[in-house]
Parts: C-alpha cells; sequence; structure tokens
C-alpha cells in the first residue's frame, strides 16, 4: 500500500502509482520506463501525439493488458497479480467510446449496471439518474448507433461512473469531437472531478490538458519527458499567445509599435504575421487583454477580431525536446473568438 | 447473515462467487437478445436454414438417394443429419459474431469489469443454444410436413440434445477464432473450408456405404457421423445406437475440456 505517499501536489494519499513500467509490441517499445504518481482527486494529464504510450499505459492501468516488467498499482491494488479487485474501484472511457451500438443508451448503462452486481430496482434507478445527468434522457430509448458522436462520448462518460469509481481513466475522450461537443465533454469531467474522483486523462492537445489537469506529464516514445504543473511546464513551453487582427491591413505595424511602446510585449517585441494580417503578443497577466484593446483604442486602430491561442503539442514538444511530435498536429484552436 | 458476509469478503478478495456469475451471464444473455430484438434479420438464419436445406435436400438429392416417389424415406434420414449440420453452421455464426463485437470497443469496457471474462463467451453459448432450438423446432416442422414420422419422443428429445451438446462444443472452437482471427470473413473462410468436407464427407445426407473405401475410412471417424447415426436411431429406432452416441458425447466432452479454456485464456490474454 502506498496510501501514506504524499503526492507530488501534496494534495493527499496516491492513488496511482506506476514504477518502472515497460510494455513491446514486437520490436517497439511501447512503454520504456514509465514513472508516475497521481494523487487522491487529481488529474493527471497524460500529453503526447499517437503512438507516445499512452493508450498502452491506460491498457495497463485498466488490467486490458499485462506490463512486461515494472509495477502499477492503483488504489493500493496491483494491476497484475489484483487485477479483479482493482476492477472493481476503476471506471475507464477508451479512445473509440465503448457503448454497444445496438442497445439504447438507457440499456447500455443497465446492462453495466447489472455486471457490477447491482440490483435490478437500483441498475434502472441508477441508469436513470445518469441520463439525466448526461442529457440522454431523450435519447434513452433509441439505440446508441443513432447518436451523434458527442452523445456517443457523452453516454460512454455516464457508463464508466454508474459503479461510483475511485479512479478514472479518459483516453482522449474528445479526439474527433467538434469544438461545441467537446466542451460539454470538459463540462462533465470537471463536475465529475467535482465529485472526488481522481481522473487520468490523455490527450493531444495541450488546451484539453490545461482545460481539465492540474498536472501534466508529457509522453514521448514511451518515456516521460516532463511532468510537473501546468502552469511551471507552461512557463517552460511559453504561455498563450493573443493574437490580433486590424481591420485595415496597412495598421499592422503601427499596431505592433503601439503595443511596444506601451510596454505589453513582455521583454520582446510584438510578432507580426504579414500573411494572416495580425500582431501576436504573449499573454502576461490576466489583464493583458483590457490593456491591448485600451492602448489600440486609445491610438486609435480599429480591430476586427482578437483571440488568445495556446501553444500547439508540436511547439511544446519542440521546446521540450529540440524535435517534432511523431505526427503533425493542428495547432489547438482559438479558444475564444472576440469580435470587435 | 452468513451468505452476504461470504459474498462481501469473496469480492474483497476479488472472487466471483458462483451466483455472481450466474447474474452476469444472465445480464449478457439479455443484451444479446435485445440484439435479436433491435435487429430480427440477424435470425434469418436460424429460421431458413432448417426450410432451405430440407427442401433442397429432399427434393433434389432424396429422388436420387432413395429412389424416385420416395422422398418421404428420405425426409426420415436427412432430417436427423440436418439437425447434426445446423449446429456446425451456426458455431460458426457464433465466432464471426464474436470477432465483430470486438472491433467495438465495448469489449475492453467488459474486460475492465469486475466480471468473470468466461461470462461473456458463456453467454454467446447459451443464446446460441436457443437459436439452435429455433432451428431446430423449425426444421421439424418442415420434416413433419413432408411426411417425417417418429418412432420414439424421448428418443427425439434425446437426439435433439445429443446435437446441441455436440454443437456447443463446435461453438468453443469457433469462440476461439473469433478471439484470435482478424476479421469475420477470414473466420467464415476458414469456416466452410473445414465444415464442408466435414459435412459431406460424413453420414449426415447419404449412406457411406457407396463411398470408396479410403472415404469411409474417414466417414466412419468423422464425429458428425457419429452424431447423425446416433440421432437417426434415436429418432427412428431400430438400429443399435449406443456405440455412436457415446463416441458423439466423447468427442463433445473432449472438445469442451481442451477448447474452452483455450477460448477464455485467449479472451482473458487478448490484447
Amino acid at each position: 500500500m502506498t496510501r501514506n505517499d504524499k503526492s507530488p501536489g501534496g494534495r493527499g494519499a496516491t492513488v496511482i502509482t506506476v514504477r518502472g513500467l515497460v510494455k513491446h509490441y514486437g520490436g517497439t517499445r511501447a512503454l520504456d520506463g514509465v514513472d508516475l504518481e497521481v494523487g487522491e482527486g487529481t488529474v493527471l494529464g497524460v500529453l503526447g501525439p499517437n503512438g507516445a504510450g499512452k493508450t498502452t499505459l491506460v491498457r495497463i492501468l485498466s488490467t486490458l493488458i499485462v506490463p512486461d516488467s515494472g509495477t502499477a498499482t492503483v488504489a493500493g491494488y496491483d494491476a497484475v497479480r489484483q487485477p479483479r479487485q482493482l476492477r472493481r474501484v476503476i471506471g475507464l472511457t477508451g479512445q473509440y467510446a465503448s457503448v454497444d451500438e445496438k442497445l439504447s443508451g438507457r440499456e447500455n448503462l443497465y446492462l453495466i449496471g447489472r455486471l457490477l452486481d447491482l440490483s435490478g430496482r437500483t441498475a434502472r434507478r441508477r441508469a436513470d439518474e445518469l441520463l439525466e445527468r448526461f442529457s440522454l434522457t431523450e435519447a434513452a430509448r433509441r439505440p446508441a448507433h443513432t447518436y451523434s458522436g458527442g452523445m456517443r462520448r457523452r453516454l460512454d462518460l455516464a457508463a464508466s461512473m454508474i459503479g461510483q469509481p475511485a479512479v478514472l481513466y479518459l483516453d482522449e475522450p474528445t479526439t474527433g469531437l467538434d469544438p461545441r461537443t467537446r466542451n460539454e465533454v470538459w463540462s462533465e469531467v470537471r463536475r465529475m472531478v467535482g465529485d472526488g474522483v481522481t481522473v487520468l486523462l490523455t490527450t493531444q492537445y495541450m488546451e484539453e490538458a490545461e482545460q481539465l489537469a492540474g498536472e501534466l506529464t508529457v509522453m514521448d516514445r514511451g518515456r516521460i519527458i516532463a511532468g510537473g504543473r501546468i502552469d511551471e511546464l507552461k512557463a517552460r513551453v511559453g504561455g498563450r499567445t493573443l493574437r490580433i487582427r486590424p481591420s485595415d491591413p496597412l495598421q499592422l505595424r503601427p499596431t505592433a509599435a503601439a503595443l511596444d511602446e506601451f510596454g505589453l510585449t513582455g521583454h520582446g517585441r510584438a510578432g507580426v504575421d504579414t500573411e494572416s494580417g495580425t500582431v501576436l503578443v504573449p499573454i502576461l497577466s490576466d489583464d493583458q487583454l483590457t490593456a491591448v484593446v485600451g492602448a489600440l483604442s486609445a491610438r486609435g486602430v480599429a480591430l476586427s477580431s482578437i483571440s488568445t491561442e495556446l501553444p500547439s503539442l508540436d511547439e511544446v514538444f519542440l521546446s521540450l525536446t529540440g524535435h517534432r511530435a511523431g505526427v503533425a498536429e493542428d495547432p489547438a484552436p482559438a479558444l475564444e473568438e472576440v469580435a470587435v | 447473515m452468513t451468505t452476504a458476509l461470504l459474498t462481501r469478503s469473496a469480492a474483497a478478495e476479488g472472487r466471483i462467487g458462483l451466483r455472481a456469475h450466474a447474474r452476469h451471464t444472465g445480464a449478457l444473455v439479455r443484451r444479446n437478445l435485445l440484439w435479436i430484438r433491435q435487429d430480427p434479420e440477424s435470425m434469418f438464419d436460424a429460421v431458413l436454414m432448417p426450410i432451405v436445406f430440407t427442401l433442397l435436400f429432399v427434393f433434389v438429392f432424396g429422388g436420387a438417394i432413395a429412389g424416385k416417389g420416395n422422398q418421404d424415406a428420405y425426409v426420415g434420414y436427412v432430417v436427423p443429419g440436418l439437425m447434426a449440420m445446423m449446429g456446425m453452421n451456426l458455431a460458426m455464426g457464433v465466432g464471426t459474431g464474436f470477432n465483430q463485437d470486438f472491433q467495438s470497443g465495448v469489449m475492453d469496457r467488459f474486460r475492465s469489469l469486475p466480471i468473470a471474462r468466461s461470462s461473456v463467451l458463456i453467454a454467446k453459448i447459451v443464446v446460441e443454444i436457443g437459436r439452435m432450438l429455433v432451428a431446430t423446432a423449425i426444421l421439424l416442422a418442415v420434416g413433419f410436413l413432408l411426411g417425417l414420422s417418429v418412432a420414439s419422443v424421448p428418443g427425439l428429445f434425446a437426439a435433439i440434445g445429443l446435437a446441441l451438446v455436440f454443437g456447443s462444443s463446435i461453438m468453443w472452437i469457433f469462440l476461439t477464432m473469433g478471439v484470435t482471427m482478424k476479421n469475420a470473413q477470414a473466420i467464415q473462410g476458414m469456416g466452410f473450408l473445414v465444415l464442408m468436407p466435414l459435412q459431406f464427407g460424413s453420414s449426415i445426407f447419404a449412406p457411406t456405404s457407396s463411398m470408396p473405401g479410403w472415404l469411409q475410412a474417414f466417414t466412419d471417424y468423422n464425429p458428425l457421423s457419429s452424431l447423425a447415426d446416433a440421432a437417426r436411431g434415436l429418432m427412428n429406432g431400430g438400429a443399435p445406437i449406443a456405440h455412436d452416441v457415446l463416441v458423439t458425447l466423447v468427442w463433445s466432452v473432449v472438445i469442451t475440456l481442451v477448447m474452452a479454456p483455450v477460448a477464455i485464456h485467449k479472451f482473458r490474454t487478448k490484447s
């Protein structure tokens, strides 16, 4: 038992402990000596490109596969020697929605409830509660294959929550979802965390990690290459950027000059991106947006839009490892587009 | 209470008790039955196969085998044989269906739940035995319409039971293939390649006496011959059946004892 260990964040007992985990698939090392800890009630984000080993890690922690060497304990249970006990405390939401497409949403949840030893009546009640909570009541009786991508993902999350797990694995929960649906899933995850669930979240998006996780582990080619609190890591990889688009493209350079003059660009100078007709400045404080808008309105610069941007996975990798991630990822989309 | 305490301590150790196992299997059987309700076409094979095959064999081959106008006699010969054959074809369906199940993520969810993993497989077999019963009932109905007469009703039920026992042992082979092979088409291709010679190289459709000696050597040891002959003897009476019944049961037990652990192990360790 490792219950007395303090998590790195010092927020409580360690729930997930991974030591020297190795897993080969043929000649490739999917995991090459991974160590990590997740404290009770915290969210650990595991960031990495495809093939980094994120899913392999989750599958070992879910007892779906056995590691070649190393140990993994969840809530004090060893993933190899005590898989059945371990399965009682976890919930899993896979990369691909793992619901039965032919069953209705309600039947899916009822089935999982029965498999988790709830009585018929309790399973039915729990299914209805979760359908309500995940806004699926109207679609409850329709087969899951008629659901939209976001509904399916929500049903999947609901299915993971039936057993009221202490530990929840979210393996790329929003990959392939549109921004609106992604926000829905995020708010559900936040609610679960609010209930005290410990979460291990894998993602390819820096933005998702920032939205949900307190701590971040960055994986590449089966190894952990960086880890720590999100804000620390962000400081290392560069934080958010403000992208400003003047209405008149000729105003690009005057805009940049004004921002330099007002001291809103930190140590550097405002970046001018002539191709997209925008000016870039780092976000240094919470009132940066207000300050920028104030400075530009004082100079009479008309703006068509301002948006905030996070570093993409590629940029994170570039700054942490000096090489690009295995796959080219789209930069994280703009968080909020403010039409002015 | 003692039972509650016992279950709780078993749960703490992670073992799954017999009653919990039965409950989990029941929940999974229900899932498969809901599939049928959702997709009634999935019953077409079990419903149509006995009709099509019986009509086909009685009217196309019946005259040639039993003599023109003697189709009635052939009905009594081929219906017990078809009972044996259908079990094989439906068993193959378990494998392909199970394989398709794996393509979706739902198997990962089942395997990450605190249930005995064998309950997923046993549920499949229970449902398939139900489908075999439906197919057998239709086969007999068609047979009776075509003039089938049964000498012994207990014998008929014994024959059905024997076909189900042998059929379910074959399901473990196909479940293993369902877990290990890449896709449903591969299983189907492989299945037909093995099943066709086994089915036609047996006494299912025609007496083996006209076959060349080397082929008879094969058909004599083909368990489908034993099953067909045993079912025939049980339903029609007359012929001695003890040996064929015994051979069929031994095959069933051996196949199950070997293949069920293999299937469960493959399912457990599939990555």
